[in-house]
C-alpha cells in the first residue's frame, strides 16, 4: 500500500492542485510541497525501516536466476485476459532512486514560488505528474505498467516545456518529445516481441518481470529486442550520438523542468538499463558492451568539449550532464560491483549538483533575465553567497574528492579499469575536461570584473532553504556514501548478468608480468 | 595523547566552515582571531605529537587512527584513517607551524582588503588539506587533501578576482595540476587493481613482497604517480603553473611555496619510496627531471623581473633538488631539504611581501633599489633567507640541506658524477640569481620611497623565520663536521637510509668545499655586476635573445598554448553548435520541404487535380503496357 501512495499522492495533488488554484493564488503551490514532503517523509521512513541491518537480516538472492530483493511488493490483477497486472515493487536501488526523486521534487516546487507566475494550478498539476510517473518508472515490476508510467512521465513534461518555457520553448518541446516517443514506440515493440517470445516458448502469455526473467532467447532475437530497449534508453540518458534533444530542453525548460529532467529523468533511463536491459539479456549485454562503454567514453569527452564552448549557462550545465551520465553509462556496462556502485552514486550526486546548477541559473535568469555568461562576468562583487554556492556545485560537478561526484566516478572509474584500460584511462581524461568547463563557468558568471555593473539581491530565504540541503546532501554522498552504498549492495547480484567477468578481489599479478596497454 | 592526532586537520576544516558561513557577518578581529587561532591550536597539537613521539614512541613507530569507513563497494574499502610516523611526524610540524606563522602575517597584511574573512576561510582550508594530505593512511585520502590543496591554489591564486589575468592564472594553475592528477588516478586504479588495497603500508608491503625490481607494474604505477607529483611540485614537464601563481596575495605565495601544495609531490614519493625503489627507470627519471628542473629553473630566475617570479622560479628549482635527493634514494635528505626550505622560503616570500607593500604594489626589481635603511627587517629577513637559499657555509641551514643532496648525488648508487655537477651548477645559479635579487633590491639607488612600514604581527614572523632558516641546520650537522645527523638519524624509522657507493676522486668535505667556492663565486659576480648605482641593462645580441629564452621559461608556455590550450579551445568554439544535432535537423528539414511541396499540389485548382489524375492514370497505364 506504501508503494501506491507513493504514486497516488502526487497524483491526486495534482489535480486537486489545479482546482485549488481557483481557493487560493498560492494554494497550488503549498498543496504540491505538502505532497511530495509526505512521500519523501514517507520513503525516509521505509528507509529507516529496512537500514542495512536489517536489510542484512532478508536472504540474499539465489546463484542461479537471482530475483531481486525486494523490500515491498504490490500485486494486483489488471488486465488478466492479456497477463498486465499492477505489479509494483520495491528494492535498495528503487527505493534511493525515489528518495532522490521526492528531494528533487521539493526543490522543484520551492524553487517555482516566484517563477511561475501564469497558470500556478495546472503547472503544479504537470510537475506532480511528471514527478508521479517518475515514481511509477522506478516502481513497476509489469513491463506494461512501466511502459505506462514512462509515457506518463512525458506528456506533463511537453507541457511543462511548451507552457512555461523559455524563447525557444516550441522548438525544445517538439524535439524533445520527438525524441522520447519515438525511442519509446521502439521499447514498446520491443517488450511486445520479448512477450510474444516468452509466450511461444512457455505458452504463457505476461508482462511480468519476474516471469520474463529466463526468456530463452535465439541470437537475433535477443540482439534486436536488446536493441530496442537500449535505444529507449540511451536517448533518455542521454548517450551520444542521441543527446542532442537534451541541450535543446534542458535549456528552454523553466528551472523546475530543468531540475526534474536532469536530476530524475535521465536517470530513468540509467535505471532502464539497469533494471531491465542487464538482467534481461545478460549474454547479448555483455556482448554489446564495449561498444555501450566506447560510446560512453566518448559522451564524457564530447559532451564536455560541447559544455567548454558554450555561452548560455543552462545550456552548458545540460552538455555537462551528457558527460555525466556518460560515467553512468560506463559504469553500467562495465558491470562489476565496484563499477555499480559508481554508476549509482553518480547519478544520485549528479541529480543533486546539476539539478542545483540549473537552480542557480534560474535564480540568475529572475535576476537578470538572461542566461548569457557574457552579460554576467563579477557577480560575486554583487551576490557573493549565491556565487560562492554556485562554485561550490561547480567543484562538485569538477570531481572535488569529498563530494559526492567525486565518489561516483572513482568508483566507475575503478570498476571499468579492468574491463578496459584504455578506455577507463580517457575516461579520466574526461574528468580534467570537467575541470574546464567547470572553472569557465565561475569565471565567466562570477569572477572578472562586475562589467555591467550588476545590482542584484543574494539569496532570499526560501532559495536559501532549496540550496542548503543540496549541499548538505552531496557533502554526505561525498564523505558517507557507504549509508547509500549498503543499501544498495543486496541489488547488485541481480543486476549482474551470471557470464560478468569476475573481476574482484583481484588476482595476485605474477611478477614480472607484462602491462597490457 | 595521540589520539588528539584528528585535531590537527579538524581544527583549521572547522575554522574554514565557520569562516565560510558566517564570515562575512563577523567583525575582522574575530576573523583573525579564528583563522589564525585555528592553526595554532593545530600547531599545539602536533608540538603535544611531536613530544608524546620522542617519550613515548608508538609501537613499531607508527600510529593509526581510524575514523569512520568512507567507501565500502565491491572488494575496495577506505577508511578516513591518519597515520604518524617519523615522516608525518616531520610533515605535520612544518607544515602546522609555517602555517601559523603566515597566518599571523596575514592577519596584518591583508587588513585593508575587503575579502579578509574569504581570504582566511581559503587559508583554513588549505591548511586543512594539507594536513589531511600528509597524515593520510591510504592514497585515496591522501587524494583528497591533494586535490584540496589544489583547490585552495586555485580559489587563492585567483582571490583578487576582479582582475580577469588572476582568474588565468589561477584556472592554469588547477589545470595543469589536474593534468598531473588524471595520472595519479590511473596510478591508483592500476595500484588498487594489482595489489588489493589502497592503503599506504600494506600497499608497500604487498609491493615489496610481490613485485620484483624494474618489471613492468611497478614502473608503470610509479610513473604514474610521478605525473601527479611533477604537477604539484611544479617539476618538467608540469612547472609552468607556479610562476603565473604569483597572481595570489603575497601569504598565499608563501602558504604554496613553503609549508603546502609544491612538497606534496616530496612527500608523495618519499611516501611511496617503497615503490619507487621498485621501479629504477622511474627513479632515474626522478632524478633526471630534478636535476633539469632545477637548472632550468636557476636560469630563468636569472633573468626575471618580478622580485615574486625571481622566487618563484627558485622553488621551483629547489623543488628540483629534492626531486634529485628522491630520485637517488635519499630520501631523508629530500625531507631535511623540505623543511629547510619551508622556513627560508617563506621567509623570503614574507619579507618579499614586505617590500611589495611597502613600496604601493611594485614588484619590479628594476624599480626598486636602496632599500636597506628603509627596511631594515626585509633587507635582514632577505640577507637571511637569501644566504640560506643560497648555502651560506656553515652558518645557515640551506647550506647543511643542500650539502646533504649534493654529496649524495655522487656518493648513493643511484647517483652519478653528472648528477652532482648539475647540482653544483646550480649552486652557483642559486647564488647567482638570488644576490642578484637582494643587490638590486637593497643597494644602489633609492628610486621608490617605502610608504607602509610593517607593525608586529608581520615582525614577529619574519624574525622567527630567520631564525630558523639558521638554527634549522643544526639538527643535522654531519659527522666529518663532529655532528650528530639527527635529523635524518629520527627519519630512520620511516625512511631507510640511502646507500653508499664509493666512487673515487671525493669525499663528503670536498664536495662541501666546492659547493662553498661556488656559492662564493655566485655572490661575487652578482656583487660586480649588480651592487652598483646603475642597473645593467639587457644584454643584446645572442645573450639578449637567451636572456628573453630564460625569461618566458624556455618558452614551454608558448609551446603548450599551441600545441593543447587552443586546438581544444578552438574544437569547443567550432562545435558550439554541436556537428550531430545538424544531422537531426536535416532530417526536420528534409521533413519541411516534403511537406512544402506537397503542400503546393493542395491548391484548390480544379485543372490542377484534372491534370495530376490524368497524368498519375496515364502513369499506370504504361506501367501495365510496359509490363
Amino acid at each position: 500500500m506504501i508503494l501506491l501512495c507513493f504514486i497516488l499522492i502526487p497524483l491526486s495533488a495534482g489535480g486537486l492542485a489545479w482546482v485549488a488554484e481557483r481557493w487560493h493564488a498560492q494554494a497550488p503551490r503549498w498543496l504540491a510541497l505538502a505532497a511530495m514532503l509526505a512521500d519523501f517523509a514517507l520513503g525516509l521512513g521505509v528507509w529507516i525501516h529496512f537500514r542495512p541491518g536489517a536489510l542484512a537480516r532478508l536472504r540474499p538472492p539465489a546463484a542461479a536466476h537471482p530475483a531481486p530483493a525486494w523490500l515491498l511488493q504490490l500485486d494486483w490483477h489488471w488486465i488478466p485476459r492479456f497477463g498486465i497486472r499492477f505489479h509494483l515493487a520495491l528494492d535498495g536501488l528503487s527505493l534511493l532512486l525515489l528518495l532522490l526523486t521526492f528531494f528533487l521534487g521539493i526543490v522543484s516546487v520551492l524553487v517555482s514560488w516566484t517563477e511561475i507566475r501564469e497558470r500556478v494550478g495546472f503547472f503544479h498539476l504537470n510537475l506532480l505528474w511528471v514527478l508521479a510517473g517518475v515514481t511509477g518508472v522506478f516502481l513497476a515490476l509489469d513491463l506494461f505498467l512501466f511502459y505506462f508510467a514512462w509515457e506518463l512521465m512525458l506528456v506533463p513534461m511537453f507541457f511543462l516545456i511548451a507552457l512555461w518555457g523559455h524563447e525557444r520553448r516550441r522548438y525544445a518541446s517538439v524535439k524533445f518529445f520527438l525524441f522520447t516517443q519515438l525511442s519509446g514506440l521502439l521499447m514498446l515493440i520491443a517488450i511486445l516481441a520479448l512477450v510474444f517470445a516468452h509466450a511461444a516458448a512457455t505458452g504463457v502469455l505476461t508482462f511480468e518481470y519476474a516471469a520474463l526473467l529466463g526468456t530463452p532467447l535465439s541470437g537475433a532475437a535477443a540482439w534486436w529486442i536488446m536493441l530496442g530497449f537500449f535505444i529507449a534508453f540511451a536517448v533518455k540518458l542521454p548517450a551520444v550520438p542521441v543527446h542532442t534533444w537534451l541541450p535543446d530542453a534542458h535549456t528552454e525548460a523553466p528551472t523546475a523542468g530543468s531540475v526534474v529532467l536532469a536530476g530524475l529523468l535521465l536517470k530513468t533511463g540509467a535505471y532502464g538499463l539497469l533494471r531491465f536491459v542487464l538482467p534481461l539479456f545478460p549474454r547479448v549485454s555483455h556482448q554489446f558492451a564495449p561498444l555501450a562503454m566506447l560510446l560512453a567514453v566518448l559522451g564524457i569527452l564530447y559532451g564536455g568539449l560541447l559544455a567548454y564552448g558554450q555561452n548560455d549557462f543552462k545550456r552548458m550545465v545540460a552538455y555537462t550532464s551528457v558527460s555525466h551520465l556518460g560515467f553512468v553509462l560506463l559504469g553500467i556496462y562495465a558491470g562489476n560491483a565496484l563499477a555499480l556502485d559508481g554508476a549509482l552514486v553518480t547519478m544520485i550526486a549528479h541529480g543533486i549538483s546539476t539539478g542545483a546548477l540549473f537552480v542557480l541559473a534560474g535564480l540568475l535568469q529572475q535576476r537578470l533575465h538572461t542566461r548569457d555568461l557574457n552579460a554576467m562576468n563579477g557577480l560575486w562583487d554583487t551576490v557573493p553567497r549565491l556565487s560562492g554556492v554556485a562554485l561550490f556545485f561547480a567543484l562538485a560537478s569538477l570531481g572535488l574528492p569529498g563530494l559526492g561526484d567525486f565518489v561516483g566516478e572513482f568508483l566507475v572509474l575503478l570498476g571499468a579499469w579492468p574491463v578496459s584500460r584504455l578506455l577507463a584511462a580517457f575516461a579520466a581524461a574526461g574528468i580534467l575536461v570537467a575541470t574546464f568547463y567547470a572553472l569557465r563557468l565561475v569565471q565567466r558568471a562570477f569572477h572578472g570584473p562586475n562589467r555591467h555593473a550588476w545590482r542584484l539581491p543574494d539569496l532570499s530565504r526560501r532559495e536559501t532553504l532549496a540550496l542548503a540541503p543540496m549541499i548538505l546532501v552531496l557533502l554526505w554522498l561525498g564523505l558517507f556514501p557507504s549509508t547509500v552504498l549498503r543499501t544498495f549492495r543486496l541489488v547488485i547480484p541481480s543486476l549482474q548478468p551470471p557470464a560478468a567477468p569476475a573481476v574482484l578481489p583481484a588476482a595476485p599479478a605474477a611478477p614480472g608480468k607484462a602491462l597490457r596497454p | 595523547m595521540y589520539s588528539l592526532l584528528f585535531l590537527a586537520p579538524a581544527f583549521p576544516f572547522a575554522g574554514f566552515i565557520w569562516l565560510a558561513t558566517l564570515g562575512p557577518r563577523t567583525a575582522r578581529k574575530a576573523v583573525a582571531a579564528v583563522g589564525v587561532g585555528t592553526i595554532a591550536a593545530s600547531t599545539v597539537v602536533a608540538g603535544l605529537l611531536a613530544i608524546a613521539f620522542l617519550v613515548a614512541p608508538p609501537a613499531g613507530g607508527a600510529y593509526t587512527q581510524t575514523l569512520w569507513t568512507w567507501i565500502a563497494a565491491g572488494a575496495l574499502r577506505i577508511r578516513i584513517d591518519f597515520y604518524l610516523d617519523a615522516l608525518s611526524l616531520i610533515m605535520l610540524l612544518v607544515v602546522s607551524f609555517v602555517s601559523f606563522v603566515i597566518h599571523l602575517y596575514s592577519a596584518e597584511f591583508m587588513q585593508a582588503d575587503d575579502g579578509y574573512s574569504r581570504f582566511f576561510a581559503y587559508m583554513n582550508l588549505f591548511v586543512a588539506s594539507m594536513l589531511t594530505l600528509v597524515l593520510a593512511n591510504n592514497l585515496l585520502l591522501l587524494f583528497l587533501g591533494w586535490e584540496g590543496v589544489g583547490l585552495c591554489s586555485y580559489l587563492l591564486i585567483g582571490f583578487w578576482y576582479r582582475d580577469p589575468a588572476n582568474g588565468l592564472a589561477a584556472r592554469k594553475a588547477f589545470i595543469v595540476t589536474r593534468v598531473g592528477d588524471t595520472a595519479f588516478t590511473l596510478g591508483l586504479l592500476l595500484l588498487f587493481h594489482s595489489l588489493g588495497t589502497l592503503d599506504l603500508q600494506p600497499l608497500m608491503h604487498l609491493a615489496a613482497q610481490r613485485w620484483l625490481p624494474g618489471s613492468a607494474l611497478p614502473v608503470a604505477a610509479a610513473a604514474l604517480l610521478l605525473g601527479g607529483a611533477v604537477g604539484k611540485s611544479a617539476q618538467l614537464p608540469l612547472q609552468t603553473w607556479l610562476p603565473d601563481a604569483m597572481a595570489g596575495p603575497t601569504p598565499t605565495s608563501a602558504l604554496i611555496h613553503a609549508a603546502t601544495m609544491v612538497t606534496a609531490g616530496v612527500y608523495l614519493i618519499a611516501r611511496a619510496h617503497v615503490l619507487f625503489a621498485l621501479a629504477p627507470p622511474v627513479q632515474l627519471a626522478v632524478a633526471v627531471v630534478g636535476a633539469a628542473t632545477l637548472l632550468l629553473a636557476g636560469c630563468s630566475a636569472l633573468v626575471q623581473h618580478d622580485i615574486k617570479r625571481v622566487l618563484a622560479y627558485s622553488t621551483i628549482s629547489q623543488i628540483g633538488y629534492m626531486f634529485l635527493a628522491l630520485g637517488v634514494g635519499a630520501w631523508s635528505a629530500a625531507i631535511f631539504h623540505l623543511m629547510i626550505h619551508a622556513f627560508f622560503k617563506a621567509l623570503l616570500f614574507l619579507v618579499a611581501g614586505i617590500v611589495i607593500q611597502a613600496l604601493h604594489e611594485e614588484h619590479d626589481i628594476r624599480k626598486m633599489g636602496g632599500l636597506r635603511r628603509d627596511l631594515p627587517y626585509a633587507f635582514w629577513g632577505f640577507v637571511i633567507g637569501g644566504s640560506a637559499l643560497a648555502g651560506l657555509p656553515l652558518i645557515t641551514a640551506g647550506f647543511y640541506s643542500k650539502g646533504l643532496i649534493l654529496w649524495r648525488a655522487w656518493s648513493s648508487p643511484a647517483g652519478g658524477v653528472v648528477l652532482w655537477l648539475a647540482g653544483m651548477l646550480g649552486v652557483l645559479l642559486t647564488s647567482l640569481y638570488i644576490y642578484r635579487l637582494i643587490f638590486l633590491v637593497f643597494y644602489g639607488e633609492r628610486k621608490t620611497a617605502p610608504v607602509h612600514l610593517p607593525g608586529w604581527r608581520i615582525k614577529l614572523p619574519v624574525v622567527t623565520l630567520s631564525a630558523l632558516a639558521i638554527a634549522g641546520g643544526f639538527v643535522n650537522i654531519p659527522r666529518w663536521l663532529h655532528g650528530v645527523p639527527a635529523f635524518t638519524g629520527f627519519l630512520h624509522s620511516a625512511l631507510p637510509p640511502a646507500g653508499l657507493l664509493h666512487r673515487p676522486g671525493m669525499s663528503e668535505p670536498l664536495s662541501e668545499l666546492v659547493a662553498a667556492l661556488l656559492f662564493a663565486a655566485g655572490l661575487f659576480a652578482a656583487w660586480r655586476r649588480f651592487s652598483g648605482r646603475r642597473v645593467p641593462r639587457p644584454a643584446a645580441g645572442l645573450a639578449g635573445a637567451i636572456q628573453r629564452f630564460w625569461f618566458a621559461d624556455w618558452g614551454m608556455d608558448w609551446l603548450y598554448d599551441r600545441l593543447l590550450v587552443r586546438p581544444v579551445a578552438a574544437f569547443a568554439r567550432l562545435n558550439r553548435q554541436d556537428a550531430i544535432d545538424s544531422g537531426y535537423n536535416a532530417v526536420a528539414r528534409l521533413h519541411v520541404w516534403g511537406w512544402q511541396a506537397l503542400r503546393r499540389s493542395e491548391n484548390g485548382r480544379i485543372r490542377w487535380y484534372a491534370a495530376w489524375i490524368t497524368a498519375g492514370t496515364m502513369l499506370f497505364l504504361a506501367l501495365a503496357v510496359w509490363r
